[in-house]
């Protein structure tokens, strides 16, 4: 079965000299909920712009379901939708109009685009605002707009780059439901974001690019497992001047009511509890410090800097 | 893509210009109609009974042809130039781009939205140029084949302006220091055999007096030059600026990275 997206020795370099792509190697499954992050500039969007035809490539392959975008790059990009990181569509149509005209840049007849139009609106809650001029809407409303319109030709894989950027969290949380759904119902999923609680909660799969190279491609799971230590923040119910405990790293925060704790593998919480149960301090809440997914991200990006 | 789908998606796109500048008209067709009929009561009427006849015709009867080329001209070629850099200035050119359209039927799609505003407005002009004289028509078959083909071409230039352009000022550099002097150069208001032989001789070298004299030549039976070249060299220029837009469309300038 071919991959849904293969890319090979993939490179970049712009008119002014800067190598975006150093050579990438890439694969995501069928139906794969997959997340492709790095740093600002570390390639994500110079790759993205290269799968959907926004960026032309200086070398390397790229297929899309099987189909090279070399020989028939009308045929692969039937394959994808994408959602951009700004916001690209023609601000004085109606959201109506949008997404209607899309379909027939695909070569939907108007009145299955019209069907589709009014389903994926329904979906994304946009139906009241058909007839409002695309300028008009709200930050979310655009970004849901957005999906709608990447969605009417009704993909096999769709690309998000950065869909929830600048978007409160119950709409976040809406949004990644819907995806979510999606993806179930077997459209595959690449996610590029900022927010890696994001990428640790949707995707399964994930690579991480940095200084245009992949510097990490593997499951999500197998990823967490790499990680060596995290650190929890505990509320205290008084203020504890100083933590004895052998071995652990541990700094008081503030007035020393709150600790900041350093587990590393061999070590476990039961030993620090233990030891404020005898000293008579109780905890009342905690919490990572950062997202797990994050102090790995950190960590990668950092040692891949220290080796460019 | 199937030809029936082809078919969609260059429908999709010329309705979609046309709906654009149906949208905005008093941007896009009321100025030129405004412009049009100041010409015809200032040039045709107050001016014109005191020039006399030109080439057999009244002064009037014999600017309306030219100034209904000027009007096509421009409109053509400004529709496509403006909407299209609009396109890729607020990136709603991706949606094209993302698409499996391919790139002639993109070119087409907006080059025939330019044409259609064109011939509306040339229609529009028409319509009050008979307020201000009667008109006869030649050679309708001519006439027709002149203005659509003109049309076609401006709209070309258009569309080549607007992929080169950066800002809007590039936009607006061609047709006000290069389109417009060779229109009122072009035979509108005067017969080159008015002019002295040097400037008449250099005034061959403008491609509007082509147009604009093969066009008269289809209402008035009049024309200062052979048609059959006027079509010769309408039709190159059609071949060359389609043959480059398609070019730049397909390597992507100013539209990809």
């Amino acid at each position: 079965m071919a991959y849904a997206i293969e890319i090979k020795d993939l490179k970049k370099r712009y008119g002014n000299g800067f190598e975006a792509l150093k050579g990438i190697d890439l694969t995501v499954e069928q139906g794969d909920f997959f997340a492709l992050l790095g740093p600002n500039g570390a390639g994500k969007s110079t790759t993205i712009g290269i799968l959907c035809s926004l960026v032309n490539k200086s070398s390397g392959s790229v297929s899309i379901f099987g189909v090279d975008i070399d020989k028939d790059f009308a045929g692969a990009k039937r394959y994808l939708g994408v959602v951009p990181q700004e916001f690209n569509f023609n601000v004085f149509e109606t959201v109506f109009n949008v997404v209607v005209t899309q379909a027939g840049f695909y070569g939907i007849p108007k009145e299955l685009a019209k069907e589709r139009a009014e389903k994926y609106l329904k979906q994304l809650d946009l139906w009241d605002k058909k007839d409002t001029q695309s300028r008009m809407l709200s930050g979310g409303m655009k970004r849901r707009l957005m999906i709608a319109r990447a969605l009417i030709h009704e993909p096999k894989v769709l690309i998000l780059d950065e869909p929830t950027a600048g978007v409160d969290i119950e709409l976040r949380r809406s949004m990644w439901e819907f995806i979510k759904g999606l993806n179930e119902q077997g459209t595959t999923i690449i996610l590029t974001t900022h927010y890696l609680e994001e990428a640790e909660q949707l995707c399964r799969n994930i690579a991480i690019i940095n200084s245009g190279q992949i510097v990490e491609n593997t499951s999500v799971k197998a990823l967490l497992k790499t990680l060596n230590s995290e650190t929890f923040v505990l509320d205290l119910d008084q203020a504890i001047e100083d933590v004895a405990l052998p071995g652990y790293k541990v700094e008081s925060i503030g007035d020393g009511s709150s600790i900041e704790i350093e587990i590393v593998k061999g070590q476990n919480l039961n030993d620090v509890f233990a030891y404020l149960e005898q000293q008579q301090v109780k905890v009342l809440s905690m919490r990572n410090k950062s997202n797990r997914l994050e102090e790995l991200f950190v960590k990668l990006i950092e040692g891949n800097n220290a080796h460019v | 893509m199937s030809n029936g789908e082809i078919w969609i998606a260059f429908y999709t796109i010329l309705r979609r210009e046309v709906r654009r500048f149906m949208r905005i008209w008093p941007q896009t067709l009321l100025p030129p109609a405004i412009t049009m009929s100041l010409y015809f009561a200032i040039f045709g009427n107050l001016i014109g009974s005191r020039i006399g006849e030109m080439e057999g015709f009244s002064y009037m009867q014999f600017i309306v042809p030219g100034l209904i080329m000027m009007s096509v001209i421009t409109n053509s070629y400004s529709n496509v130039a403006s909407s299209f850099f609009s396109a890729k200035f607020q990136q709603s050119i991706q949606e094209l781009l993302v698409s499996p359209t391919p790139s002639w039927v993109v070119l087409m799609g907006y080059v025939l939205g330019g044409v259609a505003r064109g011939l509306l407005v040339g229609l529009a002009v028409t319509i009050l140029s008979l307020f201000f004289t009667h008109m006869q028509l030649h050679n309708i078959f001519l006439t027709i084949l002149i203005v659509l083909l003109t049309s076609v071409m401006f709209a070309l230039g258009g569309f080549v302006n607007a992929l080169f352009a950066r800002n809007f000022d590039d936009v607006s550099i061609v047709p006000t220091f290069i389109l417009t002097p060779l229109t009122y150069l072009g035979g509108v208001f005067y017969s080159i055999s008015l002019l002295p032989d040097i400037w008449q001789n250099i005034s061959l070298l403008n491609p509007v007096l082509y147009m604009v004299n093969a066009f008269r030549y289809g209402i008035l039976g009049v024309s200062d030059i052979d048609v059959t070249w006027a079509l010769f060299i309408i039709c190159a220029f059609i071949v060359v600026l389609y043959s480059i837009g398609l070019t730049l469309l397909n390597r992507g300038r100013g539209i990809r990275n």
